[in-house]
């Protein structure tokens, strides 16, 4: 390993001129928020609208930030990536269902607990698979993008199916815990307790991702593959090593986002995954493919719009993704942060 | 005379040759011979699911692009004309004028996928594909005033094609000439006409043009040939063939519904057809439709007797049970693209790369 050459550059980041931040795309989410303020016309609706499009922002973050990596690292796009969300929620169920007792308890740290092992025994259950997934599907068709979406679109129904088989074609209730339940009300305005613990865990997620791809050496390596693969390779690093490992993660992180899903759902079915990965899909391209940050930003534009576009216009709603996406890209063909290179 | 209908591309193997007429002599006679009318319908699925296919296969065998808004044109075009024949009534005027639209529907979105996304790469496109067929779907299921909704509609088709309607007193070979039979040869002869009509776009200048896009891009715009045209005009002809197939079906079913239609389940059967029957092989939706959708048919009953011989498997019991038939199709999807990326047509013609 050549570590001279990483060791210099993080030692004196100051020296090196660093890319000017670009503003423009931060700044639409709390513009597209405060701007809808006067058009929703009552404050509680208002934050009622936007907590509730922040969680499910951030659930769908959650999802979208493995597959957006995996194709910056990569390149690929891995079109059975809503399977492993169904996975992450059926593998929750193992734990869930049998812990009834604590998730039934009066006691917030019990129901948390509970939470917590189902979100660990669910990312452990998806890491498992996409290892088995990128070895057997994907490793045989690295550059081939036809052949690519082909044979994860056949990975995916394989996937689902066999959901089917172990856990019966029936949906599978969920139940949300108790101390989860209800909402938090303060003068007019009701939050739900459940959105918050969304909107928690999609930022503590946001913010471990922020840093280590951003003040760790793997991360560093990360980035520096994303940018440019062979060089990294050419530099000594084993970058299929690397593959493998941020393909797993994003793995697992669709795990915790089928999770968090499917407790919001609180019904699971095998096809769930299915159906937000046309969600997923919007979000990436909106926030320009491989980039992470473009992603949380897309994912949050994009549910708070429908969210907005649902309480203003009913009839909107099922075209809000759609009209919102052929925008952006009008605006930036690339995506909010286009990746070098794509 | 054959080789011009051919458009200069014969099966080029004897058994190919023999499988297509073997194919298209029963599709021919089926109504005759076919007893009951589970046997017609299959045929008559048969026949339309070539079409759907092929046009298809020009976009992802030949052009090597992947769509998935194939199945969107296809209710595009059920649609169209079912929902014209159950407003206007059942007339010939209601039929055209239905399908006029939808192929213009057809027509304009599929230009402005294409031009909004072709630009970019094959990725992109099949991700807009797929956001695009699935609000098309959700916003027929939610329109349900005008398009029934969940449960679909059901109408009434012009007289001609009624199962009342007699065309002769006599029945020939034992079989009255009825509106049914009429319609099912509309389908046959549409089908074999759009199938001719793809062959001579994919064997013509400008489908050579799109297997060199295929091969490489890059060149095929170095010399001097606008790749985003190409594509762009590829995925109109696919749509509206699509377009097509879709009007015919409805004609067939006299139901549209989002099910049998719009769902995206119908976009993995015309995936896993293409695959199995051979991409870039006109031939191949031929073979491929027929063997799938036989086996669709036929094939589960036979799974759900294995899956009650095997009880005493219980987990091999519900793999085998008739709606795990994904599965195993799922499983050798996966194995084609794999190991014969050619299908069927490929091995037969031994061309195989």
């Amino acid at each position: 390993m050549n570590d001279d050459v990483v060791s210099a550059a993080s030692t004196s980041p100051e020296e090196l001129p660093g890319a000017a931040l670009d503003i423009a795309p931060l700044l639409l989410v709390p513009v597209v928020a405060i701007a809808m303020l006067p058009l929703v016309g009552s404050f509680p609706a208002w934050i009622t609208l936007t907590v509730a499009g922040l969680a499910m922002g951030m659930m769908i973050f959650i999802m979208a930030s493995g597959l957006t990596l995996v194709f910056g690292l990569m390149d690929v796009l891995n079109f059975g990536h809503g399977a492993f969300v169904a996975v992450g929620a059926y593998a929750a169920t193992l734990v869930l269902l049998p812990l009834s007792d604590w998730t039934s308890a009066d006691s917030l740290a019990l129901n948390l607990s509970a939470v917590a092992l189902a979100i660990v025994a669910a990312m452990v259950a998806t890491g498992i698979v996409g290892w088995v997934f990128e070895r057997l599907i994907i490793r045989p068709v690295y550059g081939q993008h036809l052949r690519q979406i082909l044979i994860t679109m056949g990975g995916a129904i394989v996937i689902e199916q066999l959901l089917s088989v172990i856990w019966g074609p029936d949906q599978i209730p969920l139940p949300l815990p108790q101390g989860l339940r209800g909402a938090i009300v303060m003068g007019d305005v009701a939050i739900e307790k459940y959105r918050l613990l969304a909107v928690a865990v999609g930022v503590a997620v946001f913010a471990v991702m922020f840093l280590v791809l951003n003040r760790t050496r793997i991360g560093l390596l990360i980035r520096a593959g994303v940018e440019n693969g062979p060089m990294v390779e050419a530099l000594g690093y084993r970058i299929r090593r690397l593959f493998v490992g941020v393909f797993v993660a994003g793995s697992a992180l669709a795990g915790l986002g089928g999770v968090l899903w499917g407790l919001y759902r609180e019904m699971l079915t095998a096809s769930m995954g299915g159906e937000i990965v046309v969600m997923v899909f919007i979000v990436i391209i909106i926030g320009g493919l491989g980039s992470v940050g473009g992603c949380f930003l897309g994912a949050l534009l994009t549910a708070l719009v429908a969210n907005y576009a649902g309480f203003l216009v009913p009839k909107l709603a099922l075209a809000s993704d759609i009209l919102l996406m052929v925008g952006i890209l009008l605006w930036r063909p690339a995506g909010l942060y286009a990746v070098a290179r794509r | 005379m054959l080789r011009t209908m051919l458009s200069d591309d014969p099966p080029r193997s004897r058994l190919l040759a023999a499988l297509l007429i073997v194919i298209l002599v029963s599709l021919a006679i089926a109504p005759f011979v076919a007893s009951g009318a589970r046997a017609l319908n299959t045929a008559a699925t048969i026949c339309v699911f070539i079409v759907l296919v092929a046009s298809y296969d020009l976009l992802l065998g030949y052009t090597g692009i992947v769509s998935f808004a194939h199945t969107m044109f296809y209710g595009i075009g059920a649609y169209g004309v079912g929902l014209a024949l159950a407003t206007m009534g059942p007339s010939w005027w209601a039929v055209f004028a239905g399908l006029a639209t939808a192929l213009l529907v057809a027509l304009v979105l599929a230009l402005a996928i294409g031009l909004l996304s072709l630009r970019v790469r094959a990725l992109f496109f099949a991700m807009i594909t797929l956001a695009v067929a699935s609000a098309f779907s959700v916003l027929a299921s939610q329109l349900s005033d005008f398009t029934g909704g969940e449960d679909g509609k059901t109408f009434a088709v012009p007289r001609l094609l009624t199962p009342a309607y007699r065309l002769l007193e006599a029945d020939i070979l034992g079989r009255g000439i009825d509106g049914r039979l009429i319609t099912y040869y509309l389908i046959f002869f549409c089908s074999i006409g759009l199938f001719l009509l793809l062959l001579r776009v994919v064997n013509s200048h400008f489908g050579r043009v799109l297997l060199a896009i295929r091969e490489n891009d890059f060149r095929a715009e170095a010399l001097g040939y606008r790749t985003v045209v190409y594509r762009t005009l590829a995925n109109c002809i696919a749509a509206l063939v699509a377009t097509l197939a879709g009007a015919l079906m409805a004609l067939w079913l006299r139901y549209v519904g989002p099910k049998t239609f719009l769902s995206f389940e119908v976009m993995t059967d015309i995936l896993l057809i293409v695959v199995i029957g051979g991409m870039g092989r006109m031939y191949g939706a031929v073979v491929g439709a027929t063997l799938f959708i036989l086996a669709q048919n036929y094939l589960q009953s036979g799974m759900a007797r294995a899956s009650d011989a095997l009880s005493a498997a219980p987990f091999l019991a519900k793999a085998l049970h008739p709606d795990r038939w994904m599965l195993w199709m799922g499983l050798l999807f996966i194995a084609c693209v794999y190991f014969v990326p050619t299908g069927i047509v490929g091995k037969l013609r031994g061309t195989g790369k």
